[in-house]
């Protein structure tokens, strides 16, 4: 459903994506994993047309990312941000309702209304969260509230950028369960980057190491810890000799 | 230094200067295009219209009353050097109403509004919420950068005849409190003196003046770097720029308006 094709993208002197490949297939969940800074963001944006790759193809469905129409194409993406990137300036329920409360899903305001708060709900929030602010909220809750406003209007395809940073093991714990549980629900198509490998375990069916800009092992997360895979390997196991150069 | 090297450090420093004004410039079309193009968003922009107009009013008030004093103060003291105390109402309504009203507007616009834009969408661009604005399928030109300009284009030339009133005001009440002048001729001056030219001159400077420093706010916003820092820097190049341009503006408008 969403395959990448010989992707490049440099920010300067820095070339990121060296001629990246990815496939994920419809209806399943792939993690991407890597190091800080070796490009698992600029994949995931590249695909959502946030960031133009300098050369190479994203195809989704087959048609390449970015033909036809632009709102249409985006309309079938929800993303649940690492920050959350709530809007600061709109109480809780319109964050989640955003998309309904404007362009071609608009609907009445009490309508979308109803369905933030189920949407709330699902992401085990209650119903009194809906008209506080995103600054009155925690961490935890405030990724909730993400990862319902990503799911509010019934998306195709899901992204995940490091969906637990900055949680607690616990409350990582529970947005990995909610992710995986909605994941399944919807149907939908999800890609997420992390470097968790808890997440990974949770949410996957299918893993791809990222490194050096370019996919160095792909398969299902069964396999990921008998992949032979020395760049897998080491990442997995955290060490700091490897493939993979660790700056001490 | 060698004198090549030099040469082309000049000339680099150049091309920047031209590249950073033609960016800014393709960013004011794509602004102006995008607030004539559906779809609008009306709760922004009334909401731009509260921030930029309404809570805007008492720091415009305050600088134009105490400008307008001292103006009627200053005038004073200067006409009686060579016998010409009484051309005050005259003159504070002529250099409130041209010049310092819709200067000193647009300076105070640029402090107040032009800062609160930059920092606001800077820190909306550090937070990926720009970002998440592309992926709810909105357009951050539409939903971010055109209602505040639209606002301010339209509130500030009102602010300035607000200022333009109060300052005045501000030398009616010194030049009849302090300096005995006589109160119903102090007005009937004004008025008498006041030509359509000055007032419509005046609006029109607080039009261009609104759209600068709105159109500044959001330029340096959008572009902000990374962290506290990018948003720090991005809000001082926002005021700075909206300050400088105000004030070039404002020589070119004085110029076209009172030498044709």
């Amino acid at each position: 459903m969403i395959r990448m094709e010989n992707v490049h993208k440099a920010f300067g002197d820095n070339r990121v994506l060296n001629g990246m490949n990815l496939e994920i297939a419809k209806g399943t969940s792939m993690v991407i994993i890597g190091g800080s800074g070796t490009g698992k963001s600029v994949a995931l944006k590249s695909i959502l047309g946030l960031i133009q790759p300098d050369s190479g193809e994203i195809y989704v469905d087959g048609k390449p990312a970015g033909s036809g129409d632009r709102d249409k194409f985006l309309a079938r993406f929800g993303m649940l941000f690492q920050g959350g990137a709530l809007f600061d300036s709109l109480p809780v329920w319109q964050n989640v309702a955003f998309r309904l409360l404007r362009g071609a899903l608009k609907r009445p305001a009490e309508e979308a209304r109803d369905i933030a708060i189920e949407k709330l709900r699902r992401v085990g929030l209650k119903a009194n969260v809906a008209d506080r602010f995103p600054a009155e909220l925690s961490g935890g809750m405030q990724k909730r509230v993400g990862l319902a406003r990503a799911i509010a209007a019934e998306p195709e395809i899901i992204f995940f950028d490091e969906p637990t940073t900055g949680l607690d093991p616990i409350m990582s714990g529970v947005i990995n369960d909610l992710i995986r549980e909605i994941v399944v629900e919807m149907g939908a198509t999800a890609m997420t980057i992390t470097h968790d490998m808890t997440s990974v375990r949770a949410i996957a069916d299918n893993v791809a190491m990222l490194h050096g800009g370019v996919i160095q092992w792909t398969g299902p997360v069964a396999e990921m810890d008998a992949s032979g895979d020395p760049y897998m390997e080491q990442f997995i196991h955290g060490r700091a000799e490897g493939p993979i150069e660790a700056v001490r | 230094m060698n004198p090549l090297a030099l040469l082309a450090r000049l000339g680099r420093t150049a091309l920047a200067g031209l590249a950073a004004v033609g960016r800014a410039a393709l960013f004011a079309l794509s602004a102006f295009s995008h607030m004539v193009r559906p779809p609008y968003y009306p709760r922004e922009f009334f909401q731009a219209l509260l921030n930029v107009g309404w809570l805007s009013l008492p720091v415009v008030g305050l600088t134009a009353i105490f400008t307008g004093g001292a103006l009627a103060l200053q005038i004073y003291a200067g006409g009686a050097r060579f016998n010409a105390e009484a051309v005050v109402p005259q003159i504070v309504a002529i250099g409130m109403v041209r010049e310092l009203g819709p200067v000193l507007v647009g300076l105070m616009i640029a402090a107040r509004v032009t800062s609160s834009i930059a920092a606001e969408i800077a820190t909306m661009k550090v937070t990926e919420q720009i970002d998440a604005l592309v992926t709810l399928s909105t357009h951050p030109m539409k939903y971010l950068v055109a209602p505040r300009v639209l606002a301010a284009l339209i509130t500030v030339p009102v602010l300035v005849g607000v200022g333009d009133i109060i300052g005045i005001m501000g030398g009616y009440t010194v030049a009849v409190q302090n300096l005995g002048f006589n109160p119903a001729a102090y007005l009937k001056n004004t008025v008498d003196f006041l030509e359509a030219l000055d007032i419509i001159s005046s609006l029109v400077k607080g039009a261009a003046f609104g759209t600068i420093a709105a159109m500044m706010g959001c330029y340096y916003g959008m572009q902000s770097g990374r962290g506290a820092q990018g948003v720090g820097r991005a809000t001082k190049g926002s005021v700075e720029s909206a300050a400088v341009l105000i004030l070039a503006a404002n020589f070119v408008l004085t110029g076209v308006f009172f030498s044709l």
